[in-house]
């Protein structure tokens, strides 16, 4: 691969870092995150009857690999454009100042999250779970908790993809240097550090035992490579990556990991599952990104990049816009997510856990979500004097620092 | 309301699924109770010896408090479903219920145990507490893999139990990934699995037991205890049958 240790003027940049031109960024991108954030949300409801719909129950990857990946090309191809402009000290800052945002928000769900707990704690009361009161143990030696907690070696349930995407920033100037400047070995080290780390093992240590539940030294791998594929990494590609082969085997593989996940739910189709390929393929582990999740990505990836072209019309639509105005606000509404996600199972769990009120309380869920992005829009627009979110019908002058 | 809902719902998605296990009320989780490997040395116990010696090797949750938790826990109602169904044999159940203790606490204990009491089948329960502590799910499953060889070496059929379903810590213990990762390595492992988080989330939604309930009174958990106990004496003669479960293909 053709390597640039400095950029030769004559060289035109690869078009996402062909700044500023307005239309650049890609709304489909925005569409998707603002999906996987919905996709979050409703997952992280346990026993929720809405979360069928969401993609974890069709093949091997969910809806974390997904907004890992985006927010790796959004990050790239935003910082890339400040580092290609103002140099790797600015850009650095910048990025830095987005990982302490992030920080914050963590620690503010956690403070959520611990009032949930010590509620549940005081009237949880059962001879049945005995074994399940050891769990509140930790609110005896509050000071231990808050500080695991700031340190983020204690995250509980469900708030365990903030940490990783801090660290995932922290590392980030040094990652958007090398794809600026040796695209193709800031790839092979990203791929040998997940080699690595698989082989030996290595996570983030957690508190009290145990690693970080999305391992950032495997799932850097996705981050990486959605911030390769931002700053022009499938062009240099060539006719590989539009090659009608890769579409078939991306279909291929799909499903095939629709009918494995048939089995998960309908135990019977088990026995025509060969024992050999049980052996070879599970545990399919989240924890350390197993490779068939991180290729189930890469063909959902191609098969919707082809059926999607960036400016098919209805991502300009009404219908789109939800979810395309979620996706640019991404750390809100995740955020919020998170939140919500904790208030909707707390009220499933302690109100009502019929269906009607999982239905209510999912659909109040994004509800809120949209409401709050398009508040935040409406912030950035009219009162920061920011580049305008794209409306319906507009021309879509989405400004590309928005969000990273 | 939630349990007429969720009853009607149950009823929707799970009608005409056959059941075999006596008590109506524990039975409609039977098919979430279903021998998948076969238990030969119990086999060999129950046709020559005509008796049958259990050791169950817990925590918590393989008891109930109270001076008279022990006789209503699932143990002793095992014993007396198990006495019903195999008339003529001997059957006794020992229980082993300790406290906060993970996999690897328990296979630490297995050998002098196991010198001890000399099982026929061992019930192995255990991955609430490693999910407390977020023990590593890899080493959770090597723990797992470690027992089941030691137990079969000292001549000890297995069945594992894996955690209870709990609605109101779900938001805290993450349970799931152990009740998981149990499936796989008694598929590897090819030993019976009593799905306790299945059965009991089951039971959940159907509105058979309320799970969410405060309360001070053993009744319930009796109760529980009580179609545990039936469910899996059901499944134990069932991987015990000659011809129930072909040998070597787990499923």
């Amino acid at each position: 691969m053709q390597e640039r240790a400095t950029r030769d003027p004559s060289v035109p940049l690869p078009r996402p870092l062909a700044a500023p031109a307005p239309s650049a960024r890609d709304l489909r991108l925005d569409f998707f995150r603002g999906l996987a954030l919905w996709f979050i949300f409703l997952d992280h409801i346990p026993r929720n009857v809405v979360n069928w719909v969401t993609i974890r129950n069709y093949g091997f990857s969910d809806a974390a690999e997904v907004f890992v990946f985006i927010s790796g090309y959004t990050a790239a191809f935003v910082y890339g454009g400040i580092m290609l402009k103002r140099g790797f000290l600015v850009s650095g800052a910048r990025i830095w100042k987005r990982a302490w945002t992030v920080y914050v928000a963590q620690i503010f769900l956690f403070a959520v999250f611990m009032a949930e707990v010590s509620y549940v704690s005081r009237t949880f009361d059962n001879p049945l779970f005995l074994e399940e009161m050891n769990v509140f143990e930790f609110l005896r030696v509050p000071d231990v908790m808050l500080v695991q907690a700031f340190l983020l070696r204690y995250t509980p349930v469900f708030m365990d993809v903030l940490p990783l995407y801090i660290v995932l920033l922290l590392a980030f100037p040094a990652i958007l240097w090398m794809l600026l400047n040796r695209p193709g070995l800031a790839l092979a080290i990203s791929v040998a550090v997940y080699a690595v780390s698989k082989a030996f093992g290595w996570n983030f240590p957690s508190y009290p035992s145990g690693g970080w539940f999305f391992n950032p030294l495997a799932w850097q791998l996705i981050f990486v490579f959605g911030a390769w594929c931002g700053t022009g990494g499938p062009a240099r590609l060539g006719r590989v990556a539009q090659s009608r082969l890769l579409l078939w085997a991306a279909v291929a593989y799909l499903a095939f990991a629709f009918l494995i996940v048939l089995t998960w739910y309908f135990p019977a189709l088990q026995v025509y599952l060969p024992r050999w390929l049980a052996t070879a393929m599970y545990p399919i582990d989240k924890t350390n990104l197993d490779i068939l999740r991180f290729l189930h990505f890469v063909a959902l990836a191609v098969v919707v990049v082809r059926l999607v072209p960036a400016d098919a019309p209805w991502l300009r639509s009404r219908l789109a816009w939800p979810a395309i105005v979620c996706g640019q606000h991404s750390l809100e509404i995740f955020c919020l997510g998170v939140f919500l996600s904790f208030a909707g199972h707390f009220a499933i769990v302690e109100i009502s856990a019929s269906v009607l009120a999982q239905v209510l309380i999912s659909l109040t869920g994004v509800a809120i979500m949209i409401a709050s992005a398009s508040m935040f829009s409406w912030y950035k627009r009219s009162i920061e004097g920011k580049g305008p979110g794209p409306r319906p019908k507009s021309s879509g002058a989405a400004s590309a620092g928005a969000e990273a | 309301m939630r349990r007429l809902l969720a009853a009607l719902v149950g009823v929707f998605t799970y009608a005409g699924i056959a059941t075999a296990a006596e008590d109506q009320t524990c039975a409609v989780a039977a098919h979430l109770a279903e021998a998948e490997a076969p238990l030969p040395r119990v086999a060999a116990a129950i046709r020559e010896a005509r008796e049958l010696s259990i050791l169950v090797i817990g925590t918590s949750s393989s008891t109930l408090p109270g001076p008279g938790g022990a006789k209503l826990a699932f143990p002793a109602r095992l014993e007396a479903a198990l006495a019903a169904k195999l008339p003529g044999v001997a059957v006794r159940v020992a229980a082993e219920a300790i406290p906060r203790r993970s996999a690897t606490d328990m296979v630490a204990s297995f050998p002098s145990l196991l010198a001890a009491r000399k099982p026929t089948l061992a019930i192995w329960q255990t991955g609430t507490f490693d999910a407390i502590r977020g023990i590593d799910t890899e080493s959770f499953a090597v723990s797992l893999e470690n027992g089941i060889r030691i137990l079969h070496e000292a001549g000890a059929d297995v069945v594992v139990m894996n955690p209870q379903f709990s609605p109101r810590t779900e938001a805290m213990i993450a349970t799931a990934p152990y009740a998981d990762t149990m499936r796989w390595v008694a598929i590897q492992q090819e030993v019976p699995l009593f799905d306790r988080s299945a059965v009991m989330r089951h039971w959940s939604e159907l509105g058979t037991f309320d799970l969410y309930a405060q309360t001070k009174k053993l009744d319930t958990a009796a109760q529980v205890h009580d179609c545990i106990g039936q469910l899996l004496a059901q499944l134990i003669v069932q991987a015990a049958k000659p011809n129930g479960v072909a040998s070597g293909d787990p499923r």
